[in-house]
Parts: C-alpha cells; sequence; structure tokens
C-alpha cells in the first residue's frame, strides 16, 4: 500500500468513526427520549 | 440549541481542519504524505487523555459527594476516551507502517501503554454491567476509573522513560513549546485539528452525558415498577394468609 493509501485508511477510520458514533449516539438518545415520552 | 450550535461548529471545524490535513499541508521531506497522518492521530491521543481524566476526577467526585450525575459524566469520559484511544492506536498504526516498517512493536513502550490504557477502559465498561443497581456500579467504576488513570502519565512520559521505536514529544515537551521542531505550518495545522476535535469531544460528552441521564431515569422506572409489583403481590397475598 503506498503511503497515501495509509493517509486514506487513518482518516477515513478516524473522521467517519467520529461521523458515525455521533449518528449512533444521536439514534440511542432519540431512542431513550422517545421512551420518556411514551411512559 | 447551544448544543446544536456546538455540534453545527464540531462538525464545519473537523471538515475545515481534515481537508487542511489532506490538502493544504504540504508532504513532509523525510515521511512525505504519511506526516499527514500526525493530525488525528495527536488529536486523538490529547482526547483519549482528556477523557480519561475526566473520567478520574468525576469518579472522586461521585465517591466524595454521592451524586449519580459525577457517575454519569465519568461514564460518558470513558465510552468517549475509548473510542479516541481506539483512534490513536488506528492512526499510529497507518503512520507506522511506512515510517517505521511495521504497523505494530510490544517491545515499545508507549505502544503498549496505550494498549493496557485500552483494556483498562473497556474493562471500566464491561464492570458496570456487572450489577443494575447505580449506586455499587457507580463506586465500582470510580475505583477502577481512578486506578487506570495512572496509566495517563505513564503513556505520556513512556517515550522519555524508556527506548522504543515512537518519537519524543515534538510541540508539547517544555523545553519546546516556543520553539516547537516541527515548521509552523505543521504546527498549526496540528493545533487546528486539537481544535476541531475537541469541540467534538466536548459535543459528544454533552450528549452522552444526556443519554446516561436518560438511561438511569429509565432504570430507576424500571425499579420502581418491579418494587410496586412486588408491594401489589404482597398485599394481594396477606389477607389470603390471614384467612387461613
Amino acid at each position: 500500500m503506498s503511503d497515501l493509501g495509509f493517509v486514506v485508511a487513518a482518516y477515513g477510520v478516524i473522521v467517519g468513526g467520529l461521523g458515525l458514533y455521533t449518528v449512533t449516539l444521536w439514534r440511542r438518545l432519540r431512542a431513550a427520549r422517545r421512551d420518556d415520552e411514551g411512559r | 440549541m447551544k448544543t446544536r450550535i456546538l455540534g453545527i461548529a464540531a462538525l464545519l471545524a473537523v471538515a475545515g481542519a481534515t481537508i487542511v490535513g489532506l490538502f493544504v499541508v504540504p508532504p513532509d521531506l523525510n515521511q512525505g504524505d504519511a506526516q499527514r497522518i500526525m493530525y488525528p492521530h495527536v488529536a486523538s491521543a490529547w482526547l483519549a487523555y482528556l477523557s480519561f481524566g475526566t473520567t478520574a476526577l468525576f469518579g472522586i467526585l461521585w465517591l466524595w459527594k454521592r451524586d449519580l450525575r459525577y457517575d454519569a459524566i465519568a461514564l460518558s469520559g470513558a465510552e468517549i476516551g475509548v473510542m479516541f484511544t481506539a483512534f490513536a492506536i488506528w492512526g499510529g498504526m497507518m503512520w507506522g507502517r511506512p515510517v517505521w516498517g511495521v504497523y505494530w512493536q510490544w517491545e515499545d513502550p508507549r505502544l503498549t501503554t496505550t494498549a493496557l490504557l485500552l483494556a483498562l477502559y473497556v474493562g471500566y465498561l464491561l464492570l458496570r454491567r456487572l450489577t443494575d443497581d447505580p449506586e455499587r456500579r457507580a463506586t465500582r467504576a470510580a475505583i477502577v476509573g481512578i486506578v487506570a488513570a495512572v496509566d495517563i502519565p505513564i503513556v505520556h512520559f513512556s517515550v522519555q522513560w524508556w527506548r522504543g521505536l515512537h518519537q519524543t514529544a515534538t510541540i508539547a515537551s517544555p523545553d519546546r513549546a516556543l520553539d516547537p521542531a516541527a515548521p509552523m505550518i505543521f504546527v498549526g495545522t496540528l493545533l487546528g485539528m486539537v481544535g476541531a476535535f475537541t469541540l467534538t469531544w466536548a459535543y459528544l460528552m454533552i450528549r452522552r452525558y444526556q443519554l446516561a441521564r436518560a438511561e438511569l431515569a429509565r432504570e430507576e422506572e424500571a425499579r420502581l415498577g418491579r418494587l410496586r409489583a412486588v408491594q401489589a403481590a404482597a398485599a394481594v397475598s396477606a389477607p389470603q394468609e390471614a384467612t387461613r
């Protein structure tokens, strides 16, 4: 793999992972709030 | 609303810092393009320290004040810290392969102590699942969070205390604070990425704290429901016992 391949792999996982965690957190929070409203 | 604005600011900052890191900064004379990995790698490592430091601090506050809000902050720090530690390790591996020739070396003190840090806080998160009692869980977790935090300075100073593959601090060492060894464009980009990731960290901490509070409220509701069911069952069976 070229240096650029490693750069893309690093940024892809880190920035992509950050985005994925943020979206997952939103969904978990929204589900928890929906449960609260349902009670 | 303020949290949403913080989230938008964090998103823009990360997007901007990523563009600068990938396309604006020139390749390093020795390391070429691989040097670009330094920005998210160092920023992730800094936030791992900050997250686990927060977990330890709020663990102490829980033990002192017995307020479960502190435990919710400690939990948020641990979960987000595990994520940033994994990012730091991944970035380090992707940087290490082209520069050192290996992804990983167990003999390197920085690498090994960072892997230990990750394992300790994954253990912290697993430990929290062993009991449903919020107070017992918070106390156990606080003790583990505080003890595990001893590894933070060991990770940070490992490059000075022992020899290994990992380089020593480039801009954070006291003798280089005002005159960093790296060119200013690299230092500025690094600080920009650290700032962008720190904004994101603040946003994620707020959202994770809100989730922890909502989960705690749900747990409490479920506990009260079980208690009411037991009381109702006892009330039904008590007259039957008395008539026998």
